[in-house]
């Protein structure tokens, strides 16, 4: 069964790393649904933020060799985690001055602001989880969306303990990929990356 | 000013001691192609395979001024990242180095890069690049390098600033040789090659936080092994390239005489455990000896070691170790854990020192019925050929040339029947006796690679194995053989066929023959000596012996063919699709 995993990924801020991260993503055959780059406080680092859609045997594997990357510092996979996951989705609403009130208040809701106001349209911007996004698009959708523009995810663990660690792979429990092997009892693909 | 090289030491020459005595060499202004020369020398270089053009003439410029860099002038850039890999391969500790130009001729690399990732060989490609200026401009031979090879190297450079180029060297050689071995790629831009700067080679050791050194097996889980090998009553081991990477073939014939324990090995893994050792297995998977395969499929506990799993090995991947109770994985690379088959222990760690501490643990034991068991299978199941036509078996020309080398000859061989052959008909006692690519299959890789190896290996002998329509993939480099005097016995088992694949054709695909029939193709002695090769032909079994011991005794290339059997099959061999039992033998 495939889902989404969330993936925390330090590299060093060197040029190249987001095509070498990509293109290791597509050769192995998984797929992005988000990914986000941006620096850090130490300014030889970034941080990348991939949702990969996947098993959980092939999410490990993509981990692993991402892991591999020379740049690749640290990865962590803090899908499931309490964490904080949020993108930011701006969008250019059809909004003609009489018809702004409504369309303004939805945005209120969503606790989003309007950051451009234009004779017919404004732009609004909403931060939060992925789902939150999702529904307030659809909420604006017979408003008529001129233009959208999303961020992808950044993610932030919560608590006081960063997560900068290296981090071992430890399989509990049945498998629920295809795994051929071990059948009957749980796997060892222990690595530390 | 920038000086020769020659005025340049007489200046340092003059340096003042420093405050402990010794001299201090100060940083001396060279351009960027002198530093990267000077770089190559701090790493050991010895062997240099190169292609010049518009982008690196800089380095060409300065190499005749480093004489203890021998440049091997190639005729395809294909042919010298084969040779680098061939000399990094048989010179365990060496790597490989390999020049080529901007656009077409960095391109012309990629085969040969691919071929050394996918083995796990050392090898740095050091290319030129159009003018910084230039980049991005689509100005004539420019490509984009980096990113054309990006999924076929360990990792990969464009140098930006002349004060980078050494420590950029540095840290490309060390992350090539180091962990999991592979191909490192240098992109030199050209105006970057001629910017004079100061040159300090880097002393202190390459540190990367995002390259840690590969960690030590965990005590806890060898003990567990050791504990599994106890209790095993038909423990089997499979060992792959990575125990030759490791150097670990005396720590696993010590384990397996220790607890008894049957030994197989993948291609790549041929060489890695004595073929004649009493524990000795064969070759596993889709082209493995019979009793390997039964071995493994019947085995309680398998070790493999140093190994991918992949395809080739495993065959059908649900046939592979059905019995398996406990399935232990020892590979340095984590993601080669599960990425196949999904172990129940693993250890992520060099083999070598992994084999070691497991060796402490293991207590001496012999399972007197699985012995037995495998015995009879190696009755049943020997690998033989057998000879329908009367004409020349590539087996009887295999044979008659380990008659004469037993353990004293390299082999390389190509892709294909003859790679199986060789892997098959040679008793590899020692390691590194066997060289071939394995992974990326690349045809054309034996003959420029034996270059390599005889260079790197100047008192061996070499014998590259490949077959007629391997041997013209990459023949022109007989030219540099000839010109360099390179004393490769090469040896073409010519079938007239695109043979692996005419047997696929005739046994998987319906029987239809398409577009294999190399009927038309050189003849060899004529093309040898246009090279100016010693060159030797025969379809009789009887002149075999007396053409070795003629191409042995030469000083310098020869080209050997033999007209075998075209209708010779490479056995035993499990059909496509079909399981690691269903091995069809020769019949």
């Amino acid at each position: 069964m495939s889902q989404s995993r969330l993936l925390s990924v330090l590299v060093d801020n060197k040029p190249g790393v987001l095509q070498r991260v990509a293109s290791m993503i597509r050769r192995r055959g998984f797929n992005i649904d988000s990914l986000s780059v941006g620096p850090t406080d130490d300014d030889t680092v970034s941080r990348m933020t991939i949702t990969v859609h996947v098993g959980r045997q092939q999410a490990e594997q993509a981990t692993k060799q991402l892991a591999k990357l020379i740049d690749v510092i640290t990865i962590d996979d803090i899908t499931g985690l309490r964490n904080v996951a949020h993108e930011l989705v701006l969008l250019r609403m059809h909004a003609p001055p009489g018809e702004r009130t409504e369309l303004l208040n939805l945005v209120d809701i969503f606790r989003g602001r309007v950051v451009d106001v234009a004779a017919s349209s404004v732009i609004v911007e909403v931060t939060g989880s992925p789902e939150k996004i999702d529904n307030f698009i659809e909420l604006m959708r017979p408003y008529g969306i001129k233009e959208l523009a999303r961020s992808g995810v950044v993610a932030l663990v919560r608590g006081d303990q960063a997560r900068i660690r290296l981090i071992d792979f430890v399989v509990d429990g049945e498998d629920e990929s295809a795994a051929p092997r071990p059948t009957d009892a749980a796997g060892d693909t222990t690595g530390t990356v | 000013m920038i000086g020769t090289r020659t005025d340049q030491r007489s200046g340092a020459a003059a340096a003042a001691p420093d405050e402990r005595g010794r001299s201090v060499e100060p940083a001396r202004l060279l351009t960027g192609a002198q530093i990267a020369l000077e770089s190559l020398i701090r790493e050991g270089v010895d062997t240099i395979f190169g292609y010049p053009g518009g982008a690196n003439l800089w380095l060409y410029r300065y190499l005749p001024e480093y004489p203890e860099l021998h440049h091997i002038l190639v005729r395809h850039e294909q042919g010298g990242a084969h040779a680098a890999d061939g000399y990094a391969r048989s010179k365990r500790g060496s790597v490989g180095v390999v020049f080529a130009t901007s656009g077409p001729g960095a391109l012309n690399l990629v085969t040969g890069l691919a071929t050394a990732y996918m083995d796990s060989v050392p090898v740095v490609a050091i290319t030129g690049q159009v003018p910084t200026s230039a980049i991005g401009t689509d100005s004539f031979q420019e490509s984009d390098v980096i990113g054309s090879t990006m999924s076929v190297v360990k990792h990969s450079y464009l140098i930006t600033r002349a004060e980078d180029i050494a420590p950029t060297i540095k840290e490309a050689f060390h992350v090539a040789r180091t962990g999991r071995p592979g191909p490192v790629l240098i992109d030199f831009p050209k105006d970057l090659q001629a910017a004079v700067t100061a040159f300090n080679y880097p002393d202190a050791p390459v540190r990367r936080r995002s390259y840690p050194a590969p960690p030590q097996p965990d005590a806890a889980k060898l003990r567990r092994i050791a504990h599994l090998i106890e209790g095993a009553k038909r423990p089997v081991i499979l060992a792959g390239r990575g125990v030759l990477i490791a150097g670990a073939e005396q720590e696993l014939i010590e384990l397996s005489h220790r607890a008894h324990i049957p030994v197989g090995w993948t291609l790549l893994g041929t060489g890695a455990f004595p073929v004649t050792d009493p524990m000795a297995l064969q070759m596993v998977g889709f082209m493995g000896a019979g009793y390997t395969n039964k071995a493994v499929c019947d085995a309680d506990v398998l070790i493999m070691i140093g190994m991918r799993c992949d395809d080739r090995v495993t065959t059908r991947l649900d046939s592979f170790a059905p019995r398996v109770e406990h399935l232990v994985h020892i590979d340095i690379d984590p993601a080669e854990i599960g990425k196949n088959v999904v172990p129940h222990v693993s250890v992520v760690a060099d083999a070598k020192v992994a084999l070691r501490e497991l060796n402490l643990l293991v207590e001496p034991k012999r399972e007197h019925e699985w012995l037995t068991q495998i015995d009879q299978w190696k009755e049943e199941h020997p690998v033989r050929y057998t000879n329908h036509t009367g004409l020349l078996q590539p087996q009887e020309v295999l044979e008659e040339m380990y008659a004469r080398c037993e353990d004293e000859a390299i082999v390389l061989a190509d892709v294909g029947q003859n790679q199986i052959w060789a892997a098959l008909w040679f008793n590899y006692r020692k390691p590194g006796l066997f060289l071939n690519s394995g992974g990326t299959g690349t045809m054309g890789y034996a003959f420029p690679a034996s270059m390599g190896v005889k260079l790197a290996n100047p008192h061996k002998t070499v014998f590259c194995v490949t077959g007629e329509g391997g041997f013209v993939m990459n023949m022109q480099e007989m030219a540099t053989m000839v010109e360099n005097n390179i004393d490769v016995n090469v040896i073409i088992l010519n079938n007239s066929s695109l043979g692996m694949v005419r047997q696929f054709q005739d046994d998987f695909y319906g029987g239809v023959r398409s577009a294999v029939d190399l009927t038309y193709t050189p003849d060899f002695i004529k093309l040898g000596e246009a090279f100016g090769m010693k060159a030797m032909s025969t379809d009789r079994r009887e002149d075999v012996g007396r053409l070795l011991d003629e191409a042995m005794a030469h000083k310098g290339p020869v080209l050997l063919n033999f007209d075998i059997d075209p209708g010779a099959n490479v056995y035993p061999i499990v059909p496509l699709g079909m399981g690691m039992l269903d091995f069809v033998e020769a019949s």
